[in-house]
């Protein structure tokens, strides 16, 4: 009867802190989840709690924190993009393959790399919207296409030793104290912010929320639907290109079979840092944190040296279905039909 | 039937000959609408009336055919809807067209963002702000921060509102927008459109609840198959008359075959239902069909009629009462239930519940039998018999029994619905609307098959929102009204008395 | 108006009983796959005349035809199951990490086995097989109870499988000394691989499920039309469950074949990129990716057609790693082929082109 009433006038019954809001309770699960495995880290295991292992996460973990933000974008419009770990290996082998086999100034044919990456996540972008093709099967496409054509420029791993790249592949940031960030971390620190600035403060960013949401609402709304689908999937693009550079400077080489199943990884990463993978709610600075509790994962089992490294995928996969869990949870409170 | 004189407030918006084909059927023939300043406009119409599609041609999501709309005594042809808002006409859908994930404040300026001069980003202060103003002339506090799905559907319908204000609208189309709504937040809507009112805002309401026609509007449009009624004044209309002209008179094409069926003997109860109901969508309803007996139910949309129908059949668990079939008590967690225990349903939507456009008549035809056997499957030989003698016996027009159910008419499919439902024979047919869409001769010869088997001792519950069918083929008809039961009345009741408890006289 | 005329009078014109069997065969689905079956064999046959040629030697046939099945196979079980899901709206992407895990269940199974009679390859098999329904068991009921969406739902075991398969073969890859268990992916019986028996069972069974009991019709009602057939009283989630269960007990069956054709489990690579040739598989079949139309036989051909294309590649003498980029490509025209609305546009060309030529 007088529900409305109430709920409609009060101002302070609405009023809630970020934190206290439900849709962040799964964001809130990662932060704690993360600051407790630091913390049983540090109680087990002598040396684990200083600030270059922190770093190292970081340094480690560079481009698959660049594939994660350009995968959160994708999973926040409500579609998925499988295609990223090959688009990663194709970058290493593109970039390897014009620098030490055709000379090509490094910057020119990193240049090119990103154009190639963002036009292939354009393409497949085009399809899903264009033809309505569901975009779990055209990203798989496009893995098989990425590697096969990563694998037609050279079967073999190229090093790299090129100087410039191999110079600014070894070279590290002073923090102070030791500590120290490689150049790659710099560019996924940067790619986060600006992924957190174009999601949190830019029409495109807020469309694509507006998609993943309701994209009929959307499209009655008078929002560029079609526009956002496309450039998403070019943004993921671009990210897994951008990602394939850091690689590269990270292995030194390019390899058609570099980040295998590192799609996964990255969905992994999106869904522990608190977005739903239907779409519509999520932070890209959530997904910081889901890479960051990814490495930790993987840091604690090399500190610990008994623990195989299976288990790395065992725990990730019952993180992804916790998470999952708790999502359906807390959407069906949240979010009434 | 007298249309109202000319009244002193200027017409915001008219349309003028509107016509709309989709395919083979016209949905709207010739239809002219005159929105007035600060009136509020009801238009009404039954199921397939052509109220929908009107709304879709003034909101730009579809084209007319011909036609043309005036706003302000300029012809604007929107074609699509962000292009009917920068027009001025901002609408509310039933199922509300905002994004439940975002804030109420960027649903508030989605599309049309305020931005800070430095990098194009935009400027939250400003959306909240603008957004807590906008609000406020609406007499609503909201937290603009929180998601708008925390809110309940009133409140949400009442930010659709706010945002069809904040783009400047000047005619404002609500479209079944108390539907889900509880009586409170009806109120609370209306104070809203009131205002609305008050400010020489231009509104078309669209209802299917005869009170509320009542409570808030000036002015009513009737619409029926795709052709306007007429246009009336509230107070020249009463709710018999009202019906009346949305309702039409079906004139007996043929004389009713049973209307001198002896009302059933004391037969046993097929269905027994006590104070069956369900939070929000059905009152405690107490309904008895006999064997052998065909009862109609009528009622408006939106009445309770089909709600009904689904908590009988298990499509919709109830929350409280209890139901007897055949004498037995019996909880239906799922149709497979019913089916086992001899209900069956043609629903109300044939095209999305009913036929499985792409499997064959045969196939559709034995489904539901299928279903009811569990695993064991039937021959061939068996199936094309069955499908063989329904086809036949219901007259059914397909080029052989493996034709996609798809490919036939809307009435041929109809009927390809009930063959399902008949070769199962059930103890209860329940027949939601099953008379919609189609044409006379089908209509007949549904019927005549419905009323050989009830002879034979099936029940029937028949729902339909034409009094004349109910009347003429129905033993006994109850009828629905604001999702309870109204009342029933004996078999060879008038279409008057019918049309009187509908309307609540 | 005058089209629709005209296409009457074009299918009175061929009216005649021949011309009517004639469009029927072309208006069949598995035309296409099979046309690009032979099309592909053919293509091999001439520019290597051995190609086609089958011998018979030490009682068993060989050539590249039994290869190209035999090494199909494990491919073909797989897409068995996923035509299965997929046809029921859903979709199975754990089924490469399944085939690993049975695998490893296998060899873990016969390595703990002392028995030198036929015990461990019962035991192996039963193991392999309830690992197997076991996973199917877990993402049908994340399917259907939890409610998530397939391809999430099996994402988890995808991610998961492979460190569950590791932690049984504490991360070693188990090769296996064994003989009556390296029958299964090598032995030959009546002259011909015993794989494709196995396939053929498995075949003959659904096959059989789905024409005798009303199994296919239920799938293909709940297929096409979820809600209408909810509404007949058709009990989907049971057979939803079903169907992923059968796909896991599916790709459990693949683990064992490949298992045993190597001799060996690995965890981390056996069934590597299994779920893509399975939907390849599904999709070049003639299945719908969206439900409802699906063909087993279709997926069948589906498979034979990918393992052909693996072995051309092989015998051109190009890396066969270039296999992925001509399966993206046939993904890529299967899809669009699929999709009504290209089919429109590119309908609405060709009448363009010929009013243009008119």
């Amino acid at each position: 009867m007088n529900a409305v009433a109430p709920a409609a006038t009060s101002a302070a019954a609405g009023r809630r802190p970020w934190w206290r809001r439900r849709a962040q309770v799964p964001l809130l699960v990662t932060l704690v989840l993360f600051v407790a495995m630091a913390g049983a880290g540090g109680v087990l295991y002598h040396g684990f709690l200083t600030p270059q292992v922190f770093l190292n996460l970081l340094i480690d973990n560079a481009f698959l924190c660049i594939v994660a933000v350009g995968m959160t974008f994708v999973i926040l419009a409500g579609g998925i993009d499988l295609s990223v770990g090959a688009v990663v290996a194709f970058s290493t082998v593109l970039l390897a393959e014009l620098v030490q086999r055709h000379g090509w100034p490094p910057l020119a044919a990193i240049a090119l790399v990103l154009a190639v990456g963002t036009g292939f996540g354009a393409g497949m972008g085009v399809l899903i919207q264009r033809f309505r093709l569901q975009p779990f099967v055209v990203t798989l496409a496009g893995m098989f296409l990425a590697r096969g054509v990563a694998t037609l420029i050279s079967v073999d791993s190229i090093d790299i030793d090129q100087p410039w790249l191999a110079s600014v592949a070894n070279l590290r940031l002073p923090l102070g104290g030791g500590s120290m960030l490689s150049v790659g971390a710099l560019v996924a620190l940067a790619v986060v912010a600006a992924g957190a600035l174009l999601a949190g403060a830019s029409s495109f960013g807020r469309t694509v929320y507006a998609i993943g949401g309701s994209e009929s609402s959307a499209r009655l709304m008078g929002l560029p639907v079609d526009a956002t689908v496309v450039r998403v999937y070019a943004l993921s693009g671009f990210c897994a290109a951008l990602a394939g550079v850091v690689y590269t400077l990270y292995m030194l080489s390019g390899y058609s079979q570099h980040a295998l199943g590192l799609e996964l990884d990255a969905i992994a990463a999106v869904v522990i840092g608190g977005t739903v993978l239907a779409g519509g709610s999520g932070y890209v600075l959530g997904t910081l944190l889901g890479v960051l509790v990814l490495g930790l994962i993987q840091t604690l089992i090399v500190f610990d040296g008994e623990l195989s490294s299976w288990w790395t995928r065992i725990v990730i996969g019952a993180l992804l279905l916790a998470f999952c869990l708790l999502q359906r949870l807390f959407r069906r409170k949240e979010i009434k039909p | 039937m007298t249309p109202v004189s000319p009244a002193a407030r200027p017409v915001v918006l008219q349309a003028r000959g509107l016509g709309k084909r989709f395919g083979a059927t016209l949905a709207l023939d010739g239809v002219d609408l005159a929105l007035r300043a600060g009136e509020v406009h009801a238009l009404m119409g039954q199921n397939g009336a052509g109220k929908s599609t009107l709304i879709k041609l003034l909101t730009g999501v579809e084209r007319p055919d011909r036609g043309s709309v005036e706003l302000d005594g300029r012809v604007i042809a929107p074609s699509t809807p962000m292009e009917a808002q920068r027009d001025g006409i901002g609408t509310v859908y039933q199922e509300v067209n905002l994004c439940p994930n975002l804030s109420v404040a960027e649903n508030l300026y989605a599309g049309r963002y305020p931005r800070r001069r430095r990098l194009r980003m935009i400027d939250w202060r400003q959306v909240r702000d603008g957004a807590r103003s906008l609000l406020r002339q609406l007499h609503l506090e909201l937290d603009v921060d929180a998601p708008l799905g925390s809110y309940p559907v009133a409140i949400r319908q009442m930010v659709a509102i706010a945002r069809a204000l904040g783009v400047s609208a000047r005619v404002l189309i609500l479209d079944e927008p108390t539907s889900s709504l509880d009586e409170g937040e009806v109120r609370e809507l209306f104070r809203v459109i009131a205002q609305l009112r008050e400010r020489g805002m231009a509104i078309l309401f669209v209802t299917h609840f005869l009170d509320q026609v009542y409570a808030v509007s000036d002015r009513i449009t009737v619409l029926r198959d795709g052709c306007r009624v007429g246009e009336y004044a509230v107070a020249d209309l009463p709710p018999a008359a009202l019906v009346n002209a949305m309702v039409g008179r079906d004139l007996p094409t043929v004389a009713g075959a049973d209307a001198e069926r002896a009302p059933p003997p004391d037969a046993p109860p097929a269905i027994d239902a006590q104070g069956l109901g369900c939070r929000g969508k059905l009152h405690p309803v107490d309904l008895q069909v006999r064997r052998g007996e065909m009862l109609g139910l009528g009622g408006l949309l939106g009445s309770g009629r089909t709600e009904l129908a689904r908590l009988l059949f298990g499509l919709d668990r109830a929350e409280r009462g209890e139901l007897r079939i055949g004498g037995e008590r019996v909880e239906l967690k799922h149709p497979a239930d019913a089916v086992v225990r001899g209900l069956a349903l043609c629903p109300e939507e044939r095209k999305t519940d009913g036929i499985v456009a792409e499997l064959s008549v045969r196939e559709n035809i034995v489904l539901a039998l299928q279903a009811r056997q569990g695993w064991r499957g039937m021959s061939r030989a068996r199936q094309d018999e069955l499908a063989r003698q329904l086809v036949q016996a219901l007259g059914i027009k397909a080029a052989d029994i493996e034709t996609p159910v798809g490919l036939l008419s809307g009435g041929n499919q109809q009927k390809v619905m009930l063959a399902r439902w008949l070769v199962t024979e059930p103890r209860l047919l329940i027949l939601d609307e099953p008379t919609r869409g189609i044409d006379v001769a089908a209509k007949q010869e549904l019927m005549a098959e419905v009323t050989r088997r009830a002879h034979a001792g099936m029940a029937v519950l028949f729902i339909s929102a034409e009094t004349g069918e109910l009347t003429r083929w129905c033993d006994r008809i109850a009828v629905m009204r604001e999702r309870r039961k109204a009342g029933e009345l004996p078999g060879g009741s008038t279409e008057a008395r019918v049309l009187a408890m509908i309307a609540g006289d | 108006m005058a089209e629709t005329t005209g296409t009457m009078a074009a299918s009175s014109a061929i009216s005649s009983r021949w011309g009517r069997g004639l469009r029927r065969c072309l208006a069949h689905p598995l035309l296409w796959p099979l046309l690009t079956l032979i099309l592909l064999l053919a293509g091999n046959g001439l520019f290597n005349p051995g190609f086609l040629a089958l011998q018979w030697r030490d009682g068993h046939l060989y050539g590249n035809l039994i290869d190209i099945a035999h090494r199909a196979a494990p491919l073909a079980l797989v897409s068995l199951g996923m035509t299965l899901v997929i046809a029921l709206r859903g979709l199975d992407i754990s089924v490469g990490a399944v085939l690993a895990i049975a695998a490893t269940v296998a060899a873990w199974t016969i390595g703990h086995v002392s028995n030198d009679g036929l015990l461990p390859l019962w035991l192996a098999i039963a193991a392999a097989l309830a690992a197997g329904a076991l996973c199917g068991l877990w993402n049908g009921w994340l399917v259907v109870g939890a409610g998530m969406q397939p391809i999430v739902a099996t994402l988890i075991l995808m991610v998961a499988g492979r460190g569950i398969a590791q932690s049984i073969s504490g991360g070693q890859i188990l090769t296996l000394y064994y003989a009556p268990y390296s029958f299964l992916g090598n032995g030959f019986v009546l002259g011909l691989p015993f794989s494709l028996f196995v396939v053929a069972a498995v075949f003959a069974l659904l096959q059989l499920a789905l024409r005798k009991t009303a199994l296919g019709l239920f799938v293909r009602a709940i297929g096409h039309n979820p809600q209408a057939a909810h509404v007949a009283g058709v009990r989907a989630r049971a057979i939803t469950l079903g169907a992923y269960v059968f796909c896991g007990i599916a790709a459990a069956l693949a683990g064992l074949l490949v298992s045993s054709n190597v001799n060996s489990a690995d965890a981390n690579n056996a069934g590597l990129l299994l779920e893509l040739d399975a939907i390849l598989a599904v999709a070049l079949g003639g299945s719908l990716l969206g439900g409802g139309r699906f063909s087993l036989a279709g997926s069948l051909l589906g498979a034979l057609i990918i393992q052909a294309l693996t072995t051309t590649i092989y015998a051109i003498g190009v890396p066969p790693q270039v296999n992925l980029a001509v399966k993206a490509v046939l993904v890529f025209a299967v899809m669009l082929l699929q999709s009504p609305l290209c089919r429109g546009q590119l309908r609405a060309l060709l009448r363009l082109r010929a009013e243009r030529r008119a």
